[in-house]
């Protein structure tokens, strides 16, 4: 038997017949048509609801709680304090206590029914004040380092920009709220329906604080609404749904209601930063000087000080931290942490020392790609971006372009970088007796499309049709996954399936080679055959039948360094606006993403993430932020009428360019959740700034902040 | 009850005295409460103005009649979410600003959390699971499907059911035209652009 043909390896791209093509998602029309069910749907026979108390202080301390009228309330079943007297509650939305009843309104007059008083204490909320925050002792240095000579560097410099850029706080806003539905099986094994990213990781959450064996308790999650790095945890308000369901005896539903999802399930933090950047004649830049502050909530802490400046290493740069600990609710992982943040300050500040030299920005960020990692692919990548958008014909000088009854255009662009290799995983692949293949994995599907990306894998291998295979992804009985966090997934799942699927059908080679008396390295499995030479020996069918009585089981683990998965992504967004300068309304045109991720398996759902950061760049670039009350400490535009998200006509045209030349697929798989979402606030600041003449310094540019950029450029 | 009777009393061009006089003295005096008291439910109904208590009503759901016991302060998406397990029809908990709780009521697009149960009697509601029945899908979630728009899949069967209430009013849709009619659904992961294209490729093929 001739062992070297069996490497590990994805197949020779161009014999590929599923692998990197547009399949439709093998659980779109359970999606599309309501039938996936959420742990917001589950509903078994005696289901209680739960409703929430919560803080509505920035700041207070109980010193009156009564939950004993709650308990008397028709059809309430169950009352959880999470917050008792004396106790400090630090943000607007803490929650205080939960109430289980026959019905969702039963349960809101339990809450209703509660007593409650507060001590209101001092609150601070202004994220973007740093003299205030100073002032309030609520500033803290989180370190500053430098190299090399920033000083002598500004003063040979050709051009010198001192400027001041921000990203306010926003929130995950996932559409199905965090939440489980727990139901006991006996007096110790407990079943969650969790809305989670992390089926495998989140069952020992549940069991330590509850007393339980671990492996009594099971976590079930088919589909989740959204998370963007929110849902890895129990939470709280999990364990308060499980203590609910025990003393009541019945299942209990608790999903936060919208206002406390917002206020406590998660936000990206701020940051604001006085940035000085110099730059030689030739568009170089020579120097870069910044301080930035910002919150992540109590913790006093805003966004990395050593990734600033973002992807660009200058060799002369001083940078210096300050964090802010704000009355708000704590942040998570928001779907890139950091990144966009860096993103906002750093290619801002390149496009206006670009502007500061009278160059083309364009050239600008071309000429100092020599200070990135991946300068060849951004090379690559910026010169398709350019092509798609028409940037050398459309480009002008910032402020100069026509103006068409106060309406003005312009081009922007930024770049970003991002890790995304493969979380550590196992699967198991079964190859049944009768031909069918299945795959089962403790992972979830956070709308990557992981239950495609892991069909794609398994029929591409086995050169079987998308619907010859099952994924059974979504309980953590299930072999152990990884959770879905920082682009890890797709490598994640398709390590491991296509490492046991090779296994597997190497065995099967060999029972189909020992009964034909073919040598089994020189048999092929396409298109639902078994073929040697192009000379078919037997179907699919038949060569699974050698199997025996008992599916043909393998392991799959990962990650490995065997070349199926790698990390490492560059990635360059355009765009394109009209700024409206009477109303200071702005409207995107189009946009291009030109995106690399190694080799793509599903190429319609690769598109799909890429669009979807795209607009959620949109989002926070144009309209979305969290509004904190200075006087009240509260969070008051907690709902989604007044949180802004845009609509399906504020997005314009979208083109996404998936960078895949063979060097690209001979890096194996890497992640591709976070990297779109990334460049998107600065390419649209850029060429918010390009048709205006003057810089929105702070995302989101709502009409009032342009209007404000407008009034001050023109004193 | 006492609002009741005296909504009885006052009730426009009726009274119970002359009904009971009118129905004669023949008529058996159990025979004669019911009716009035049937009269009665009707004429609150009527004036708007019904017990905070659970009453039986129907609801006719996806072509069927269902007989529920509910407080008139109950909203239809939990009904159809926690009595009748229609849990197409998602609970955004968003105070009917995202659209994920659209079903069609008599031909019109409708938030489900915008509506009593109580006010959806007589009328036909259909939710996203009546476009689906086994294999046989109807062609707006076949071109969610093979347009991609969807990922997390939360907001899509409202997205779903605005589309096909868009499409039966506008079957010949312009780009224009969707942008501007789906602009009540907000999708958190960014599926927009697919949408765009599914609607917009039924609308070129008439919109069926």
């Amino acid at each position: 038997m001739a062992e070297h043909k069996r490497t590990i390896a994805w197949k020779p791209r161009e014999t590929n017949t599923l692998m990197g093509e547009r399949v439709p998602r093998i659980d779109g029309v359970e999606k599309a048509s309501g039938s996936a069910k959420y742990a917001a749907d589950i509903n078994p026979a005696g289901t209680l609801y739960a409703r929430l108390l919560t803080c509505k202080h920035g700041h207070a301390k109980i010193v009156r709680l009564n939950v004993e009228p709650a308990k008397k309330v028709k059809g309430v079943h169950a009352v959880h304090i999470f917050k008792d007297v004396g106790g400090e509650c630090r943000w607007d939305g803490e929650l205080v206590a939960a109430v289980a009843a026959e019905r969702p309104e039963l349960a809101e007059d339990g809450v209703r029914a509660i007593e409650i008083e507060y001590e209101v204490l001092e609150h601070f909320v202004d994220e973007e004040d740093l003299d205030g925050g100073q002032a309030a002792k609520r500033a803290k240095s989180l370190g500053e380092n430098a190299k090399g000579d920033v000083a002598a560097a500004l003063k040979n410099a050709k051009a010198v920009h001192k400027g001041y850029y921000g990203i306010h706080t926003i929130t995950h806003m996932c559409m199905e709220p965090h939440g489980s539905h727990c139901e006991w099986k006996g007096n110790d094994v407990l079943d969650v329906h969790l809305s989670t990213q992390n089926v495998s990781g989140t069952g020992g959450q549940f069991a330590g604080p509850l007393g339980l064996d671990a492996a009594n308790v099971t976590i079930l999650c088919d589909y989740v609404g959204g998370g963007f790095g929110s849902k890895f945890a129990a939470d709280v308000w999990g364990l308060a749904a499980a203590t609910m369901a025990k003393e009541a005896g019945r299942p209990v539903r608790l999903m936060l209601d919208r206002a406390t999802e917002m206020k406590i399930a998660g936000n990206r933090p701020s940051g604001f930063g006085e940035v000085t950047i110099a730059a030689d004649a030739d568009g170089n830049i020579t120097a870069w000087d910044s301080h930035h502050w910002g919150t992540n909530g109590t913790g006093g802490s805003t966004i990395s000080l050593n990734q600033m400046p973002y992807v660009f290493d200058f060799d002369n740069r001083n940078r210096k931290a300050t964090g802010l600990s704000t009355n708000t609710g704590p942040q998570r992982a928001w779907r890139a942490p950091n990144h966009p943040q860096l993103c906002a300050i750093t290619d801002t500040a390149i496009d206006d020392i670009a502007a500061k030299l009278g160059m083309n920005s364009y050239d600008v960020f071309m000429k100092n790609l020599d200070k990135t990692p991946r300068g060849n692919v951004y090379t690559e990548e910026m010169k398709i971006g350019a092509n798609l958008i028409n940037w050398q014909q459309k480009w002008h000088l910032h402020g100069k372009g026509p103006s068409t009854g106060g309406v003005k255009s312009g081009l922007g662009m930024a770049l970003h970088t991002w890790g995304g290799r493969a979380h550590a995983a196992t699967c198991t692949v079964k190859v049944h007796p009768d031909g069918t293949v299945e795959s089962l994995a403790g992972s979830q599907d956070l709308g990557t499309g992981t239950r495609t990306a892991i069909a794609i894998t398994l029929a591409e291998t086995f050169g079987l049709p998308i619907d010859g295979v099952k994924v059974r992804i979504g309980s953590s009985k299930y072999p152990r996954s990884g959770p879905s966090g920082g682009s890890t997934t797709v490598g994640g799942v398709s390590g491991p399936n296509r490492r046991a699927a090779l296994e597997a059908l190497w065995k099967i080679f060999d029972l189909v080679g020992a009964k034909y008396r073919l040598n089994p390295n020189d048999l092929e499995s396409l298109g639902g055959s078994i073929w040697h030479n192009n000379e078919q020996i037997c179907t699919w069918k038949q060569a699974c039948s050698l199997i025996g009585p008992l599916p043909l089981e393998v392991q799959g683990e990962g990650a490995k360094n065997d070349g199926l998965t790698s990390s490492g992504v560059a990635g360059v967004q355009m765009a394109d606006v009209s700024v409206d300068t009477e109303t200071g309304i702005v409207r995107m045109n189009k946009f291009v993403a030109v995106q690399d991720c190694g080799a793509i398996i599903s190429l319609k759902t690769a598109e799909s993430q890429v669009s979807g950061g795209v607009i959620m760049s949109i989002a926070y670039a144009l309209s979305e932020e969290r509004i904190m009350d200075n006087k009240t400490g509260r969070f008051i535009n907690a709902d989604l009428e007044n949180y802004k998200l845009p609509r399906i006509g504020d997005i314009g045209e979208i083109v996404v360019e998936m960078y895949q030349p063979d060097s690209e697929y001979d890096r194996g798989v890497v992640g591709l959740g976070e990297p779109p979402v990334i460049s998107g606030g600065a390419a649209i600041s850029n060429a918010v700034a390009n048709a205006i003449g003057v810089r929105v310094p702070v995302l989101p540019m709502t009409p009032q902040r342009v209007l404000e950029a407008l009034k001050g450029g023109a004193e | 009850m006492r609002d009741r009777e005296d909504q009885t009393r006052s009730g426009p061009g009726f009274s119970r005295r002359d009904f009971l006089k009118g129905s004669g003295a023949t008529v058996a005096a159990t025979a004669i409460a019911t009716t009035a008291q049937e009269i009665t439910a009707e004429e609150a109904t009527k004036s708007n103005v019904v017990s905070v208590k659970a009453t039986e009503i129907t609801l006719n759901v996806n072509g069927k009649n269902h007989k529920l016991k509910l407080e008139p302060r109950v909203i239809l998406l939990d009904v159809l979410r926690n009595d009748l397990n229609l849990t197409g029809c998602k609970d955004v908990d968003d105070n009917t600003a995202s659209g994920a709780d659209t079903v069609i009521i008599d031909g019109k697009p409708v938030l489900a959390s915008s509506r009593l149960a109580i006010q959806c009697q007589g009328q036909k509601i259909q939710t996203v699971e009546s476009l689906r029945n086994g294999d046989n899908i109807d062609e707006v979630i076949a071109g969610f499907v093979k347009h991609d728009a969807m990922q997390c899949g939360f907001c899509t069967p409202g997205f779903v059911m605005a589309t096909r209430a868009f499409l039966n009013r506008n079957s010949k849709a312009t780009l224009e035209e969707i942008r501007k009619g789906l602009g009540g659904n907000i999708c958190r992961c960014g599926t927009y652009d697919g949408i765009t294209h599914c609607a917009l490729e039924i609308a070129k093929n008439g919109g069926a």
